[in-house]
């Protein structure tokens, strides 16, 4: 609680006499929560162009392989003589594309922004428990995107083994250009992220456990803070196992140890290593990769809950449900990894195991997707772009979520292991849907964020093109896996057995490329509104959590005098009794009036 | 050429898109100036989240009608194929309509609850009924589909090896594949990757002392006689490959250092194969589509295509390196006596070293 008290010192210290902020302290070494907000929202979104623009070309390369094209010509220089892109290259290009959406986007991007953001607003806290961590983790985050976008200039190739690295193909530069000095930097980078990211999950565990304001207790928690919460534990979990694999990978790499590796003839010759297995470094990599699919999904899914009450104007159906299944699914997250091993080579009886762990989680995801649909039933939807995303959110949720019944189901994923199924299945259920949830919170928090509205209309505009491309480019891509397309491939063109498969990969580069095009409008309205915009009200969604107590402008400290007490949970919608359909969380309750007993 | 083009439409598009949402904003001007969503804008979104269920189920529509029925689906050849196509079907029926229900009542609730200004919603936060129904029902389910599956499973996996199989090693490396078949003594020889010796062409690293080995046999297609139970151990020599021989509903990985294993019994020789109906019309329609490929090739001055013949395949289904998309070796079923003659003509490791 020191924190707190301290904090609120230096606010009304603030509120006394404004002592100078210079552009540094303001803008770039910022301690504040909602400033370093912005800061992950701008650097995550940077790192999400160059991802998609990746995709793109990598899809028209498999749309039209071995084709000199302008794009691969003028962006990939070297790689991509006379236009046509290289085999090397390909693989990097979707090597870095998987690394830079999952982490840099979808996890410090999406929970770097909300959590950062939200955390202190919604639980009545004046900043982060420490906002010097809160920075350096930015700042770490920074550097290591930095060093990612670096690699991608190395002489060799950047890394190109995956965005899993398994060894050996990571471990041996003689496997692979893009093992070299590409894959050092790849490391590195990754080791600084996990750095970044256990730094924040820390500061928000810390921060939603202490912080509170007076009458926030645990049950009256907005879902979005859960989820946050949640996730943050998940993070510090299972990352350091990441950090380990890492590091093991390195002295591997480095130092000659022989973690991973044993048994290796390559390039004519025999390498010394020897008692090491690559199945351990599975083992651990997904460890953290499966929990991460989860740490990616849940902030995303919280931000849904409480954009799809808000624009309901209902109470979220099955608070108590809502928070037992983030806990389900969290608990589950990280007895589930073997999934993604089931012929690795491991012992078949573990298959049995992880196949009954992993179906189980379908039962918590299915209570969060029947408790959504049940919050939309006979309510008063505003259809504002946030809910569009949200709703489209719980689509491709169920879309990508059911296909998951076949993955993790040991028998059948025999045959669509590493397919084009599996990227059908996790693009929509782990890609689209925490993009969604990333979109939906911009549109939904941007006031808050920029103190302006974003133009609802290229929001529209916006929303239905990308739902459209989304199911396009990844709905008939379960059915090229199914028939038996190995992913990862640089052109299909050596298989005959496959050319009739040619023109569904045509559309769906089509419908991709539609869809990366159209993402800037929202760049542009993006942009454009967080100067030009509308002035937003205080409170634009009349929504009930303590962030639209706060005033327009942003202040050290986020309120100007006392923090809101907390007397209500914040799914007061319609509720009889009142004349607004909305009761904020900061008003006590009426004589006689029942608080739910939630 | 075709991608600028593509991209010079889009932008056109983009720029046209733009001026409608100008003449949307204009429009709009006189009776509100607002970025929150208005009573149209619920109605116009609300008419359009029903497109979109029509727009899921008509693309659900064409994709099962145009490649569910994709021969790799439906034609397996080995014992245990139609017990895994099975249990996929039985998966792909849960799953369309639980998807059908569920994105029925989304997007219909989405549409039919659309908000109006002066509307109230209904306040119900909970229902304990409603919460143990829909958690019941999917471990009900579940429960059935993990039965199901892990008897598949285990069915699958464990290799009863009283059933005599045949020992076929899969040998992987950058970027090719090789069999050894442990030859009359069904016994494969001690192998290490320390022991290859190029030279001598013992590109295996066979352990030429071992007895066992003088007899295998080294080859570079995979011939499978019918109706015999295989069992495959994989090696790799550098990284991490994957054999997926997706006719036969097979796949293991291959990993350095380690010995992994797959068995399974095909059951359909390549020439019956090839006279099923699903092959012949597949065939048929891949070589209608090297044809006109074939056509445009010529054009440029290029050689044609040659016709596509069906064979089983074994292909690598891990990231390899730079040639993973073409790491491939030919799978052959016969009958015995096909199988006896092949072999016969294949050199044993102990003729083929080089001294």
């Amino acid at each position: 609680m020191s924190a707190n008290a301290d904090t609120h010192l230096h606010a009304e210290e603030h509120g006394h006499h404004h002592h100078k902020e210079t552009f540094i302290t303001k803008y770039i070494f910022s301690q504040d929560h909602k400033m370093i907000a912005k800061q992950y929202l701008i650097t995550g979104t940077i790192m999400g162009v160059i991802g998609v623009l990746m995709s793109i070309m990598f899809r028209m390369q498999i749309a039209w392989p071995e084709q000199p094209n302008v794009l691969f010509q003028a962006l990939l220089g070297k790689w991509a003589p006379e236009g046509v892109m290289d085999a090397d290259i390909y693989l990097a290009l979707v090597t870095i594309h998987g690394t830079i959406m999952v982490f840099f986007v979808l996890t410090a991007g999406l929970s770097g922004t909300f959590s950062n953001l939200l955390i202190p607003l919604q639980i009545g806290a004046r900043d982060m428990a420490s906002g010097f961590l809160n920075m350096v983790s930015y700042w770490l985050f920074f550097l290591s995107s930095v060093i990612m976008i670096l690699s991608l200039f190395v002489e060799a190739g950047p890394a190109a083994a995956g965005w899993t690295i398994y060894p050996p193909l990571s471990a041996l530069p003689m496997a692979q250009g893009g093992s070299g000095m590409g894959m050092t930097l790849w490391l590195v980078s990754m080791a600084i992220f996990i750095a970044s990211s256990l730094l924040g999950s820390l500061n928000y565990i810390v921060t939603v456990i202490n912080l509170r304001t007076k009458g926030m207790s645990m049950t009256r928690l907005p879902l979005t803070i859960w989820a946050f919460f949640i996730t943050a534990v998940i993070g510090v979990v299972s990352f350091p196992v990441l950090l380990s694999a890492a590091l093991l990978l390195i002295m591997d790499r480095s130092f000659g140890t022989s973690f991973f590796l044993s048994d290796i003839f390559i390039q004519g010759e025999v390498l010394h290593y020897q008692g090491g297995s690559p199945v351990l470094f599975e083992h651990l990599f997904w460890f953290l990769g499966h929990p991460e699919v989860y740490i990616v999904l849940l902030p995303a899914l919280g931000i849904t809950s409480e954009i799809i009450a808000t624009n309901s104007r209902k109470p979220i159906f099955g608070y108590r449900a809502m928070v037992a299944s983030i806990l389900a699914i969290a608990f589950l997250s990280t007895i589930v990894w073997g999934h993604h091993m089931f012929v690795s080579g491991m012992n078949p009886f573990l298959g049995s195991v992880f196949t009954f762990t992993t179906l189980l989680i379908a039962i918590p995801s299915a209570v969060k997707a029947f408790n959504y649909i049940t919050t939309l039933w006979k309510g008063n939807l505003q259809m504002n772009p946030a809910m569009l995303f949200s709703i489209g959110l719980v689509s491709t949720f169920i879309t990508g979520g059911l296909t998951g019944i076949i993955l993790g189901d040991s028998a059948l994923d025999i045959n669509v292991h590493d397919t084009y199924f599996v990227v059908a299945h996790f693009h929509l259920v782990m890609g689209i849907s925490a993009l969604y949830g990333m979109f939906a919170g911009i549109y939904h928090w941007f006031p808050k964020m920029f103190g302006r509205m974003l133009n609802k209309n290229l929001g529209y505009v916006h929303f239905w093109v990308t739902a459209i491309s989304a199911y396009g480019v990844f709905f008939p891509m379960h059915f090229i896996g199914m028939a038996g397309l190995p992913r990862r491939y640089y052109t299909n063109s050596n298989f005959p057995l496959f050319d009739d498969l040619a023109n569904v990969n045509v559309v769906i580069t089509i419908f991709a490329v539609i869809g990366g095009v159209f993402q800037l409008v929202f760049l542009w309205n993006f942009f454009i509104s967080m100067f030009y915009g509308k002035k937003t009200e205080q409170n634009p969604w009349k929504s009930n959590t303590l962030e639209w107590t706060a005033p327009i402008e942003h202040i050290h400290g986020n309120w100007p005098g006392e923090i809101p007490h907390v007397h209500r949970w914040a799914y007061d919608y319609s509720k009889p009794g009142h004349d607004q359909d909305f009761v904020p969380q900061n008003i006590p309750l009426k004589k006689g009036e029942e608080e739910l007993q939630h | 050429m075709t991608a600028l083009l593509t991209i010079i439409i889009l932008v056109f598009i983009l720029v046209a898109i733009w001026q409608m949402v100008k003449i949307f904003d204009l429009a709009q001007a006189k009776n509100e100036n607002t970025q929150v969503a208005s009573d149209k804008d619920n109605a116009v979104n609300g008419y359009l989240m029903m497109g979109f269920l029509a727009f899921i189920y008509i693309i659900t529509i064409i994709c099962f009608v145009k490649w569910g029925d994709l021969p790799l689906l439906s034609n397996s050849a080995s014992e245990h194929g139609p017990i895994i196509d099975n249990l996929m079907i039985t998966s792909l029926i849960i799953i369309f309509i639980v998807q059908t229900v569920t994105q029925f009542l989304l997007h219909y609730f989405a549409f039919k609850y659309k908000g109006e200004k002066g509307k109230k919603a209904l306040f119900f936060a909970d229902n304990n009924k409603l919460e143990f129904i829909w958690t019941i029902i999917p471990v009900i389910v579940l429960a059935g589909l993990i039965i199901y599956g892990l008897n598949t499973w285990i069915n699958i996996m464990n290799v009863d090896e009283s059933d005599d199989p045949i020992v076929i090693e899969l040998y992987a490396q950058q970027f090719n594949w090789k069999a050894r078949y442990a030859g009359e003594d069904n016994t494969l020889g001690k192998a290490n990757v320390r022991l290859i010796d190029i030279d001598r062409a013992n590109i295996l690293g066979l352990d030429e002392s071992d007895p066992n080995a003088q007899d295998d046999v080294i080859t570079t297609e995979l011939h499978l006689p019918v109706g015999r139970p295989v069992l495959f151990k994989m090696r790799s020599q550098d990284v991490l490959h994957s054999a997926y021989m997706p006719h036969f509903r097979a796949q293991m990985n291959c990993v350095p250092g380690m010995i992994t294993q797959f068995g399974f019994t095909p059951t359909v020789t390549t020439a019956d194969m090839r006279q099923t109906p699903e092959i012949i019309e597949k065939v048929n329609n891949i070589n209608n589509i090297r044809v006109q490929n074939s056509k445009i090739l010529v054009a440029k001055g290029e050689d044609p295509l040659d016709r596509y013949e069906f064979d089983y395949l074994l292909l690598c289904n891990k990231i390899c390196g730079k040639s993973h998309y073409n790491m491939q070796m030919k799978i052959v079923v016969e009958t015995q006596e096909e199988f006896d003659a092949w072999i016969k003509e294949q050199k044993e490791f102990k003729n083929s070293l080089i001294n």
